[in-house]
Order: C-alpha cells, then sequence, then structure tokens
C-alpha cells in the first residue's frame, strides 16, 4: 500500500481542528462540573436513609447507567421537546445530557468511596462530639475522595472520549468538524488522523496521571 | 477535708439500661453510677454485653430502654441541647472514648488528630489547641512524633495517640473498651501504663478489659458482666480475689491458671 499522506489541505483548516477541539474540551469539563455537583446531590440522596429520596435517586441512576449515551442525546434532542412541548437548543440538549450522564456515574464512584471507609471512622469522629455533618466533611469525605480519585479520573477520561457523540445532534465539537474537514478536503485519513492525534495529545497525561496517582495513594496506604 | 458535694455526686449514671439487636436482648437492665475520680472495670466472658454497654455511655449505642445521666442531667436522643436535657453532641465533649483498633484519622498527622476535636469541636484557637496537644502528646511519651501520620506508627505509639486525641477535649470522663486487645505483647505496657498515670490523676474512667492483673491493679471497682446483668461487683479483692458467683469463681480460674 502506498498511500500518499498529505495532510497540507487538512492543516488548512486547522482553526476548525481547534475551535473543535475547543468546543469538546467545553462540554467535556462543563459536563464534568454539573456532573460532580449531580453526582454529590445523587450520592447524598442515596445516602439519605430516607426511602423515597433514595428511590427517585436510584432510579435516575438506573436509567442513564442503562441506556447508551447516543440513545439519551437522540432521546433529549429529539423526544424530550415533544414531552415539554417546545424545542430544545442542541447545545443545551447536549450539554444537559452529557451532565447527567456522568452525574449517574459520579454519584456511583462517590457512593463507593464513601461506604468503603471504615466504621471506626464515623465513630472516632462522633467520639470526639463532632456531628455527622463535621464528621462527613472533615473526616469521611477527604479520605473516600483521596480513594476514588482514580475512578474518578478515569470517568472523567471516558467523558471526555464520550463527548465525540454530540456531533450527531450537530453540536461542533472535534468529530464534527473533522467530518467538516474531510468533506471539504476528500482527505478522510488526514482529517480522521488528526482527530484521532487530537484526543490522544489531550487524554495521554490523564490517563498516566491517573496511573501515577493510584501507584502513590497504594504506597501510603 | 472539706466536705464537698460536688465530688460525690455522680459524674456518669446509667439506670435501668436494655439494649436489644431485633429480638437478641443484650443489656437487660443495668445500673451503674460513676462518682468523680472512680476508675471502674468492666470484666466478663466474650458476648457478654461489655461493649455494648460502654457503647451506650457515650450513646454510641443508642439503648432500647432506660437513661444516661451525665451531670445529673439526662441525655436525651438528639445531638443538640433542649432544656432540661443534653444532647449527645454536648455527652461526647464530656466522656472521652478509646477504641481497640485505634481509629486514628489517617489522612492527618499526630497532632492534627489531637487538635481536631479541640478546634472544630470546641472552636478553641489553633495555637491554643497546638499548645495543649503537644503537652498531652509529651505526657504520653510522643512529642517528637507530631508530624507523623498514623501510618508510621506502631500500635502502642497509635494508641497513645488516640488517648491523646480523647483527653484533648478534657473530659470528665473517659471511656476505653479492650484497648490494648489488638496490640502485640510487648507493646500492651506502654499503653497501660498511659492509664494507670490518668487514674493516678483522678481521672473518671469505665475500662472494658481482659488484662485481669491490670484490672485489680487499677481499678477501684469491679464489674463482672455476664449475659448482659451486672452478676458481680465489688472491690478487687472482692471479685477476682474472692468471687462469690460460680460463673465468675469459673471465669476468674481461667486467667489464674
Ligand atoms: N450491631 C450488632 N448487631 C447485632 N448484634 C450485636 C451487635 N453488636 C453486638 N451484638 C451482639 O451483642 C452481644 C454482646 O456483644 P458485645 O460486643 O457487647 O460483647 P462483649 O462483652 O464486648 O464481647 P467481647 O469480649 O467479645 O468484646 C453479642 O452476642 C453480639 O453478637
Ligand atoms: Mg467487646
Amino acid at each position: 500500500m502506498n498511500y500518499n499522506w498529505d495532510f497540507h489541505a487538512v492543516l488548512q483548516s486547522w482553526d476548525l481542528f481547534l475551535w473543535g477541539l475547543w468546543i469538546t474540551i467545553i462540554y467535556t469539563f462543563g459536563s464534568i462540573l454539573f456532573g460532580v455537583v449531580i453526582g454529590f446531590l445523587t450520592c447524598a440522596a442515596r445516602l439519605s436513609g430516607l426511602w423515597g429520596v433514595n428511590a427517585i435517586a436510584r432510579v435516575y441512576q438506573e436509567m442513564f447507567r442503562c441506556t447508551p449515551l447516543l440513545v439519551q442525546l437522540l432521546w433529549f434532542y429529539y423526544a424530550f421537546p415533544l414531552l415539554i412541548g417546545g424545542s430544545i437548543d442542541n447545545r443545551v440538549a447536549a450539554l444537559l445530557t452529557l451532565s447527567l450522564y456522568v452525574g449517574a456515574f459520579y454519584a456511583e464512584i462517590f457512593r463507593g468511596g464513601i461506604v468503603s471507609i471504615d466504621k471506626g471512622q464515623h465513630e472516632a469522629a462522633a467520639a470526639i462530639g463532632m456531628s455527622s455533618w463535621q464528621s462527613m466533611y472533615r473526616i469521611i469525605l477527604p479520605q473516600a475522595m483521596k480513594r476514588v480519585l482514580p475512578s474518578f479520573i478515569n470517568q472523567s477520561v471516558i467523558q471526555f472520549k464520550n463527548t465525540s457523540l454530540v456531533s450527531v445532534i450537530s453540536v461542533a465539537d472535534l468529530a464534527y468538524m473533522a467530518a467538516v474537514v474531510n468533506g471539504q478536503t476528500y482527505r478522510p485519513l488526514e482529517s480522521y488522523t488528526l482527530m484521532a492525534g487530537l484526543y490522544i495529545a489531550m487524554l495521554l497525561p490523564l490517563t498516566q496521571a491517573a496511573d501515577w496517582i493510584e501507584r502513590r495513594l497504594k504506597v501510603s496506604d | 477535708m472539706t466536705l464537698n458535694p460536688e465530688m460525690n455526686a455522680p459524674v456518669i449514671e446509667a439506670i435501668s439500661l436494655r439494649k436489644s439487636y431485633g429480638t437478641h436482648e443484650v443489656l437487660k437492665g443495668l445500673d451503674l453510677s460513676l462518682a468523680r475520680g472512680e476508675v471502674v472495670a468492666l470484666i466478663g466472658p466474650s458476648g457478654s454485653g461489655k461493649s455494648t454497654f460502654i457503647r451506650c455511655l457515650n450513646m454510641m449505642e443508642t439503648p432500647t430502654q432506660g437513661t444516661i445521666r451525665f451531670r445529673e442531667k439526662s441525655v436525651s436522643r438528639r445531638f443538640a441541647d433542649k432544656g432540661e436535657e443534653i444532647g449527645i453532641g454536648t455527652l461526647r465533649r464530656h466522656v472521652g472514648m478509646v477504641f481497640q483498633h485505634f481509629n486514628l484519622f489517617p489522612h492527618k498527622t499526630v497532632l492534627q488528630n489531637v487538635t481536631e476535636g479541640p478546634i472544630i469541636v470546641c472552636r478553641r484557637t489553633r495555637k491554643e489547641a497546638e499548645e495543649l496537644a503537644m503537652d498531652l502528646l509529651s505526657q504520653v511519651g510522643l512529642a517528637e512524633k507530631h508530624s507523623a501520620y498514623p501510618n508510621h506508627l506502631s500500635g502502642g505509639q497509635k494508641q497513645r495517640v488516640a488517648i491523646a486525641r480523647a483527653l484533648a477535649m478534657e473530659p470528665e470522663v473517659l471511656l476505653l473498651d479492650e484497648v490494648t486487645s489488638a496490640l502485640d505483647p510487648e507493646l500492651v505496657g506502654e499503653v497501660l501504663s498511659v492509664i494507670r498515670g490518668l487514674a493516678d490523676k483522678g481521672m473518671t474512667m469505665a475500662i472494658v478489659t481482659h488484662e485481669m492483673a491490670f484490672a485489680a491493679d487499677v481499678a477501684t471497682r469491679i464489674l463482672f458482666l455476664d449475659q448482659g446483668v451486672i452478676a458481680e461487683t465489688g472491690s478487687a479483692e472482692d471479685v477476682i480475689l474472692n468471687p462469690k458467683n460460680p460463673r465468675l469463681q469459673g471465669f476468674v480460674a481461667r486467667f489464674n491458671g
């Protein structure tokens, strides 16, 4: 096979790639930010000990964990507007779906970390007169969050990649822009290889960081 | 000596204390009154309810029936004080507890473990809390370890830090549940001598222990718990040297044998 690589035409559209990458980063970090908030609230609901609140949180989690993200995006963009009798901006639908999706997973990660902390830690905090809120905030959460940091980063890496699905509802992210450039240049190999390279450049440091943190946590345990 | 009515007033009391887990009744109506400076040792076979009892005294377990009184005030089941009743939060500020498995905060240094209560619960300044903590750490012989993390300490050192952490609340009563049972035999002595020192300084304590000689040595009173009731109580001589209850006789014989 002697394909003639030629990035010249593709690189002429570097601004599109850069813009797409920027959009990808925004949706990733935006949804991670909202997802963390949703995850904490859901986790609190799950641990609240209130039957109804716990049930609602569970239903939400399972709905979002048991359907593909692609299906969720299509549903929120095409089906949800009919339900509420209006229309929804594709960017809003994308951010909403991504946030709810990752929030469901974060909630489970946080919950796992919190319940993994030894009962003796709760007792020691209680024994010096801490309220359950003080104990959670000062004693349990710091240990739990440290323990789940690698899982949290891994889920966030997956989220970065998942963001590429928003292109199906025409949000102009990196994947969308690669397709646009391909359409203009008829250079699929270069367009899509460049896109893949950009994803790797963004995510490799993150996965390495997760591994490094995991190793360090093992040592300090 | 002047007669001070405060001296003999009970610091902490348990009145008709009952505790069940499901249908299993573990404590079947216990009464205890600890006067200031008293050191009570709780002995008894495994499963007799010693831990459950001592954990009811700071409401770590909620009694099914009966009352805990602290400084002659009933303790309610809520965290905050209300009216005549004091809350669990207040009770625990004044009644310290030391655990078998230390339960130090692994993400905090030795010093931070000890200052956590004074700063967060008692709202003392960091400077005050640190001075107090360093003083306590030197009392338990660990001043030079103040910046170490718990994982780097031996079991005996961990337990001494845990004692300092409890003392930092300046408690009026200290509850100790088998605090040497998780230690290697050669480390037991250093912890017992710290407790001995506290007893000499007049600290009011309830101690669950299997160290019979230590109980006899340090306790002003010994309680033999059996099947959820106080089966015998008295001085060390009475309970350990002249037991009357046949089950206590058997229990003591095993330790002397
Ligand atoms: N959380 C719990 N749920 C159900 N049963 C419990 C619980 N905690 C204790 N028990 C039961 O209560 C009884 C008394 O337990 P406790 O731990 O108070 O005994 P103990 O005298 O401290 O024994 P040991 O010397 O082994 O520490 C045991 O039969 C135990 O199985
Ligand atoms: Mg016990």
